[in-house]
């Protein structure tokens, strides 16, 4: 990651750039720099749609996507407050899916999704038109090893409980050595 | 060779017709696919944002079990579940302590033995069979007159040390699966650009962005339509169409790369799913068989005219 010498490369190729207050070389720089409170107070993390354009035009080989989907995951595990709604509602709903029927319902997400969103309203002039097209099937696929999916998602859980753990520490402070070390060990490739 | 078959959720949901024509292009070509046993959500896109195991461990179950019911390549025909799936084979061959953590998260065995296979590779490795398929039909051909944008998106070619079976900013394998089709391949701009992707719901007025662009630089380098093969970006560039403003110009039909290759073998319509679409393709095909009707009676009058000059010069001989 120290290898980015802002070339912005990054962000040009990036299809949210436009939407983002802080695009991939911002992220980047900000990281590097370890401002967590700049990059957690800001949605732009979760604009990101890791379609890895970024990571495939860096010239010296830096890999911004990855970056950022390890800044979602420290993000949420201080609240990810900033998340947008909708798009949090979105990845929420998308794991709660699995992890009741072991696939995903496509209906049950956007049920879910409506629910944890607010978005009560939106698309529900498309479904009978979806339904003719016989592209909403109502009645989940449960699979019989759901109960493994759970253990598996538990335990994948557990883990990043136990890695979170000793950073701990340093977390609540911005700029603490301890977090910087969590960020280089997260993207160490 | 064993090839397993991962159909992902979607196939069973939006993309049903994405299934269907895949399945019917799989028998007549006597591909035979086996679907994983009790196969789980891959965990596309929402679980690699969440957490990097967990990204890694769901396609993992996956692999594990056509592991287990002794496969060697798996077909993921949705660019989603085969990023993810590829990305996980991937992850544990390169990532240090992966090898031993997923088996133990998983509760199985896995080998990592299983090659991830793209609808894309292993169509492209049947265009010598489909090429031969097309030439051996006899009527006029519709496909010959159709102009058609093959679109990548994101996950069947980033990140190329995942994906990798095609260059990552200007991929051939589509290009050569239309052409096997008899079609023709269109020369644009928007290739591996992005759909907007899983914003399809949560973020709508970015999926529309993006689309629209994709849709209009289509049709700007002369094509007729736009291929596919990923739900996602069907989703996004055939259902969110009806939601966009594309300046007063006629709607764009998208066709899964399967849907077309059926088409090439001579499978009817309705086994390949277009009525499924929200843009509706019947004006596309009926103007291309117009067309081809034109093109062979026009071929017809030509070579008649050919036997007669040929028959008029044999007579003043």
């Amino acid at each position: 990651m120290a290898r980015c010498y802002q070339c912005g490369k990054c962000s040009a190729g990036c299809p949210m750039g436009a939407e983002m207050a802080l695009p991939p070389h911002d992220i980047m720089r900000l990281t590097i720099a370890n401002d967590r409170e700049r990059l957690f107070n800001d949605d732009s993390l979760w604009l990101c749609l890791t379609c890895e354009t970024c990571s495939a035009r860096c010239p010296n080989d830096v890999d911004p996507a990855r970056v950022i989907d390890a800044l979602r995951e420290l993000a949420a595990g201080e609240g990810a407050e900033h998340a947008p709604r909708n798009i949090r509602a979105f990845h929420e709903s998308f794991l709660e899916q699995i992890r009741s029927t072991g696939r995903l319902s496509e209906v049950g997400l956007i049920m879910q999704y409506k629910l944890r969103s607010g978005a009560l309203l939106q698309d529900v002039a498309v479904a009978p038109a979806m339904l003719r097209r016989g592209k909403l099937p109502l009645r989940p696929q449960r699979i019989a090893g759901v109960g493994e999916v759970k253990a598996l998602m538990a335990a994948c859980e557990r883990e990043r409980g136990a890695r979170a753990a000793p950073a701990a520490g340093g977390a609540a402070a911005p700029g603490a050595g301890a977090t910087g070390g969590h960020h280089n060990g997260e993207d160490a490739r | 060779m064993t090839l397993a078959y991962y159909p992902g959720c979607s196939m069973h949901g939006t993309s049903r017709e994405y299934e269907e024509s895949l399945l019917a292009v799989a028998a007549a070509l006597e591909l035979g696919l086996t679907e994983i046993a009790d196969w789980s959500c891959c965990g596309a896109s929402s679980a690699h944002a969440a957490d990097h195991l967990l990204g890694v461990a769901l396609p993992a179950r996956n692999l594990a079990l056509a592991e287990a019911q002794g496969a060697d390549e798996v077909l993921a025909p949705c660019a989603a579940c085969y990023n993810r799936l590829s990305g996980a084979v991937h992850a544990v061959a390169e990532e240090p302590g992966m090898a031993a953590k997923v088996p133990e998260v998983l509760g199985r065995a896995f080998a990592n033995s299983v090659r991830v296979l793209s609808i894309v590779e292993l169509l492209q490795g049947l265009a010598p069979v489909i090429e031969e398929r097309v030439a051996a039909r006899l009527e006029p051909n519709p496909l010959e007159h159709l102009n058609i944008a093959a679109y990548w998106g994101c996950l069947l070619v980033r990140p190329a040390a995942i994906t990798g079976f095609d260059d990552a900013e200007r991929p051939t394998g589509m290009d050569d699966v239309i052409s096997a089709c008899s079609a023709n391949p269109v020369s644009w701009n928007m290739a591996v650009e992005c759909c907007g992707g899983a914003f399809s719901v949560s973020r709508t007025s970015s999926v529309l962005r993006l689309s629209r662009a994709i849709i209009e630089d289509a049709r700007h380098c002369g094509a007729d339509a736009i291929l596919a093969a990923c739900p996602l970006c069907h989703a996004n560039l055939d259902f969110r169409q009806s939601a966009m403003s594309l300046r007063g110009e006629p709607p764009m039909p998208v066709l899964y790369i399967t849907q077309l290759v059926g088409l090439a073998l001579g499978l009817p319509m309705a086994a390949l799913g277009f009525e499924r679409h929200f843009v509706d393709t019947q004006p596309l095909f009926a103007r291309l068989a117009r067309e081809a009707e034109k093109a062979a009676a026009a071929a017809a009058e030509r070579d008649a005219a050919k036997a007669a000059r040929a028959a008029a010069k044999a007579g003043a001989s």
